[in-house]
């Protein structure tokens, strides 16, 4: 494995792990208001006080509210916070099962700590954009599954039968890659209730990507199953009398693993973006469950864009995990398609 | 010339299978634009009812979808439910914008990816090729939404570029020049974010089917003949990386159009994408249709110029697929 692919492969690990414990790595719940600090800007850890003491262990000045302004914030020198790992913070279900109330990285109460800094209700931008990931991330990857799993099986059906069945479900996916991806997207989104409960939204977006995605993955795998079902020991498989799905399942299918992969590695970054881009939009996850796209939501307001640069952080998070993906895309395509 | 004809009826099939695929979408929908009104205690169920029945949308999906079918052969595209007016007028002008833009866009990706693409082929494994793909690797990952986003922080901070919009509110009283110029100011952000969105992509192609051409034994005995670089780069090496770069110029319409969807609605150009999801939002569904249909559209009529362009290139074409 190139060295490239493997740091793709632990930012990844790194990511998904995140989101996965997000209740833990997230100093605060995502819905936690903090109504006197709307926009504070990222908290910056220090170590060197006002004094010019050197401290070990980081401490920040928390935001206090300059008197008659909105939004506008003074470090507070006089008050120093230490920053605790295994805060003692919030209640939350760790994997939604263990109740637990540490977290990775804090300070004590009452005072706060925005990394990242707060969006308009005060909120912290780090937690909910850890939060974000769970649905964003998660999204990708369920409905790439969605996608592919449709894909497989109308490609092999289609690859290893051919004829009428081959004819009828190949036109059906011209006619789903003929529509521009995002206006296709659109579409069938345009066809379901727009006001939805947040897991409800999950599943319906999972849902919605994956039926209008399944034809590129169907005609490449397809193709896969055209060449291998010509091999000589998928004949002689065939003269021993093996039965389609055993023939199917045990010599043909092995064999699109690696496009299988390379087909995974492309589609969810880019289902990870749909679903940005439809909760952006507000056809997606609603408020106040954070998605990627919807945290991005508030930047349609002007005032938002021009003056509080840390609300583009889920944006630029995209840009690691993105790039990681095409990196273990182009990883596997090298590597992995051309095996067999 | 008989190839074309055939491609052109699989195009009007294709687009054909579009229209009953949206249909049947439509049909699984479960709100439309009139159950909104069924809880306005002012309108009597009788008159939603009679709305319905004024638009046809009681009947039967196959009565609906010849209804359809007939304004389309009118020239209507169906009717829209929010503007009170047939589908296609006020579709069209939209349509037109869009098409304003991606042209644009895509003529100015060819024009900076060519040379670019060409001289990092010459240049392989050297310093400037390799900042030239590291740069590109980068570009490619970052999200469209951030591009355009960060375009309009750049128009929102530094106020040379007009935040969104195609004209501005007092465009009908310029003068013609001021009326150019106003129009290329607003032009120039989305015409950027489209360009960088789809650059990166081009350049790689461009250079790795140079640096496939570069290597063939004709452009040597070009080279050995003494031919000068840019004669042999020019008119033997640029014809001979044309075909994937032409097939690639066909694929990639798509990408365009959905870029140019999320890149409208964040810049406010007046495009198609910003009519489909102002249509979707109103649940005025036959906008969406007809949205859906144009861009489908461009997309087969691209890939039908792409393909009349693979056969002006590439002479074989001409003897015997044709």
């Amino acid at each position: 494995m190139s060295k490239t692919a493997k740091a793709a492969m632990l930012l990844l690990c790194l990511a998904y792990g995140m989101a996965i414990f997000a209740g833990f790595f997230a100093p605060y719940d995502y819905a936690e208001q903090d109504r006197e600090h709307p926009f504070a800007p990222p908290t910056r850890l220090r170590f060197v006080d006002s004094t010019g003491k050197l401290h070990v262990v980081p401490f920040v000045y928390p935001w206090r509210s300059k008197e008659n302004t909105f939004a506008e914030y003074e470090a507070d020198v006089l008050h120093p916070v230490a920053v605790t790992f295994l805060v003692k913070g919030g209640e939350y279900k760790l994997l939604g099962l263990l109740s637990c109330n540490r977290h990775f990285l804090g300070v004590a109460a009452p005072a706060r700590i925005a990394l990242l800094g707060t969006d308009g209700y005060g909120r912290d931008q780090l937690s909910r954009l850890i939060w974000g990931g769970r649905i964003s991330l998660f999204a990708g990857l369920v409905a790439a599954a969605v996608a592919l799993g449709l894909g497989m099986l109308v490609g092999s059906v289609s690859g290893y039968f051919g004829g009428v069945v081959d004819g009828v479900l190949m036109r059906l996916a011209e006619v789903f890659l003929a529509v521009p991806w995002l206006y296709l997207l659109f579409a069938v989104r345009a066809f379901l209730p727009l006001r939805i409960s947040p897991s409800e939204a999950f599943f319906l977006l999972v849902g919605v990507i994956g039926v209008a995605g399944w034809a590129r993955p169907a005609r490449l795998i397809r193709g896969v199953v055209l060449a291998a079902k010509e091999k000589n020991y998928v004949l002689a498989a065939r003269g021993f009398g093996a039965s389609h799905l055993h023939i199917l399942l045990r010599h043909i299918l092995p064999q699109t693993w690696g496009v299988f992969l390379t087909q995974a590695a492309l589609l969810i970054p880019q289902y990870i973006l749909a679903e940005v881009t439809l909760s952006y939009f507000g056809l997606g996850v609603a408020e106040p469950v954070p998605s990627w796209g919807n945290m991005l939501g508030s930047l349609q307001q002007y005032h938002v864009l021009a003056s509080y640069w840390w609300m583009l952080a889920p944006a630029l998070a995209l840009i690691p995990v993105c790039w990681a993906y095409y990196a273990v895309a182009n990883f596997a395509h090298e590597r992995l398609e051309f095996l067999h | 010339m008989t190839y074309f004809a055939r491609r052109a009826v699989h195009s009007a099939l294709v687009l054909l299978g579009v229209s009953v695929l949206t249909f049947i979408l439509f049909e699984l929908a479960p709100g439309e634009f009139f159950s909104d009104m069924r809880l306005n205690p002012q309108l009597s169920p009788q008159t939603v009812s009679a709305l319905r029945a004024h638009y046809g949308l009681d009947r039967p999906l196959p009565t609906r979808y010849a209804r359809w079918m007939r304004s389309v052969a009118n020239g209507d595209w169906g009717y829209s439910f929010a503007y009170n007016q047939p589908v296609l007028p006020l579709i069209w002008p939209r349509a037109k914008n869009t098409l304003a833009l991606t042209t644009t866009a895509l003529a100015l990706t060819w024009l900076i990816a060519i040379p670019l693409g060409t001289f990092a082929a010459i240049r392989r494994n050297r310093f400037a090729d390799k900042t030239a793909v590291a740069a590109s690797s980068v570009l490619v990952a970052i999200p469209d939404l951030l591009l355009a986003l960060g375009l309009l922080i750049l128009a929102l901070r530094t106020g040379v570029f007009p935040v969104g919009g195609m004209i501005s509110l007092n465009h009908s009283e310029l003068s013609f020049a001021a009326k150019i110029k106003d129009l290329l100011q607003h032009f120039t952000l989305p015409v950027l974010a489209l360009v960088m969105a789809t650059l990166p992509i081009f350049f790689r192609h461009v250079r790795a089917s140079m640096i496939e051409v570069l290597a063939l034994p004709s452009i040597r005995a070009a080279r050995a003949h003494g031919i000068s670089r840019n004669r042999i780069l020019i008119r033997y090496a640029l014809p001979a990386a044309a075909n994937p770069l032409i097939t690639l110029l066909g694929l990639s319409i798509a990408t365009l159009l959905s870029d140019s969807l999320l890149i409208e609605v964040v810049m406010s150009w007046p495009g198609l994408g910003t009519m489909l999801l102002e249509s979707i939002v109103a649940r005025d569904l036959y906008v969406v249709i007809g949205a859906v249909m144009q861009s489908t559209l461009f997309l087969l009529m691209g890939n039908l110029v792409a393909d009349v362009l693979l056969y002006l290139n590439d002479p074989r074409l001409r003897g015997s697929t044709v």
